[in-house]
């Protein structure tokens, strides 16, 4: 069992602390996918004894820490486009190996980040559905159906302080549901078949979370 | 068999107006950019492109946008922080996109290449990438139809060839490669190093030489990776 991180609860998490919390959920050799942005912190707080192995989708297992100088190698990208690393065990594949292993359920975890995520575990985080936006999917789709556990990584309010975590997503989905746990700077949530579980909650108390996001909590 | 010829535009030679063009890489990495270019100086044009993206600062593939030579792009992420090129030309009507999400891409072109008629994948169920597909649920899990993506020509990048065509790549830079190369009626290479036969262990070949039509020894120098651009 790897330890859990304790916070003050009476403040909201910052990003630092939440790829923490994700970092301490993820069991011991688990094959583990991190979307890019955010999610790809948590790659921080992982520590090598740990034996996760990272996945990512454009062909490798085994990624690395960033490179940087000399060690950056234009043949050698991670999702995000940005130079990585190999760590020793690492294995390079195709792209349509690489989805295999998300349809086929060999990838343990992915962490993603959202623009929205419903009660009932849909998932929108590709496309605003704005007139002007141009559309872009990259590998959501076939993470969000393809991991075992899907992991959204996101703030739980928007900019103008509307709730992301919704009774029914407003942005186009990218799976249905498919989210198994949202972690947010004001808490955490399991999605479950019998309602949306509140691991803890961070600078809000339970009953004014629960207010906010307009949905009954239980507890854990 | 596989051809070895002796310049980028020796190999692109014959691609006619309204092609169909697979073309490999993910960003910069094993984008065959010196194929693209003799296909840009070619003027073919009227042409469908699939890529994973499209096309990266004013190099490559965005420099074939740019010139005006393609009607379609096929991919599943082209807005990037260099995608401007793309961005200007969609924004004004000039090139028409199909988005499909990156596995189904790979899937698709891969079915083709091994005469797959077609496949229900779960990718995409319940969103708009699936609507107006055939939709059936199998063993209680929903699946949509996907049909394959065959090209007239597909132009890749590998590490090294040997005469007969079978490819080694070069760790992320594989990426497209192998599915493309399968998918077309022709198969363009560009590799850094063609090797005599039994130059590659047979044990570590990626993509054998039956899949290879032409190939090209270009010393290339692979563009700086370009960061913080997703997909």
């Amino acid at each position: 069992m790897i330890m859990q991180p304790t916070f003050d609860p009476s403040r909201p998490l910052d990003r630092d602390d939440l790829a923490r919390l994700v970092a301490a959920d993820i069991p011991r050799g688990s094959y583990v996918n991190l979307g890019i942005g955010q999610p790809t912190r948590v790659a921080d707080f992982l520590d090598r004894d740990r034996g996760v192995i990272l996945h990512t989708e454009n062909g490798m297992l085994g990624v690395g820490p960033q490179a940087y100088g000399d060690d950056i190698d234009p043949d050698l990208l991670n999702a995000g486009k940005i130079p990585v690393t190999e760590t020793p065990g690492a294995a390079y594949f195709d792209h349509a190996e690489s989805f295999a292993m998300m349809r086929g359920g060999h990838l343990d975890i992915c962490v993603l980040g959202a623009f929205q995520v419903s009660f009932d575990g849909n998932l929108a985080n590709w496309h605003t559905g704005g007139l002007d936006a141009i559309p872009a999917v990259g590998g959501a789709m076939d993470l969000a159906i393809g991991a075992r556990e899907v992991f959204v990584l996101m703030t739980l309010f928007s900019k103008d302080g509307m709730p992301k975590l919704v009774p029914k997503c407003t942005y186009p989905l990218t799976g249905l549901a498919c989210v198994s746990r949202v972690y947010t700077d004001y808490g955490v949530f399991v999605l479950t078949d019998h309602g949306v579980v509140t691991r803890a909650t961070y600078g809000i108390s339970r009953d004014d979370l629960a207010e906010r996001l307009g949905v009954i909590l239980q507890t854990a | 068999m596989a051809t070895v010829v002796a310049d980028a535009d020796e190999a692109v030679a014959g691609i006619v107006d309204g092609s169909t063009v697979l073309i490999g890489g993910f960003g910069t990495a094993g984008q065959p950019v010196e194929l693209i270019d003799a296909l840009i100086r070619s003027d073919v044009k009227d042409l469908t492109v699939i890529n994973n993206n499209a096309g990266n600062g004013r190099v490559g593939l965005a420099a074939l946008l740019a010139n005006g030579q393609v009607r379609k792009i096929i991919c599943s992420f082209p807005r990037q922080a260099d995608s401007y090129v793309f961005d200007e030309l969609y924004r004004t009507g000039r090139v028409e996109l199909e988005l499909v999400p990156q596995g189904n891409l790979a899937e698709r072109i891969r079915a083709a290449g091994a005469g797959i008629g077609a496949f229900f994948c779960p990718t995409g169920v319940g969103t708009p990438l699936a609507e107006g597909k055939e939709r059936r649920s199998i063993d209680g899990r929903d699946y949509v139809l996907e049909y394959p993506i065959k090209g007239d020509v597909a132009l890749i990048k590998a590490r090294r060839a040997d005469t007969l065509g079978n490819l080694v790549y070069r760790k992320t830079a594989r990426n497209f490669g192998p599915v493309m190369a399968m998918a077309a009626k022709i198969t363009v290479v560009q590799v850094d190093e063609i090797v005599e036969p039994g130059g590659i262990d047979p044990e570590v070949v990626i993509t054998p030489g039956i899949f290879v039509d032409r190939l090209v020894q270009i010393d290339a120098v692979s563009p700086p990776a370009q960061a913080g651009a997703a997909g």
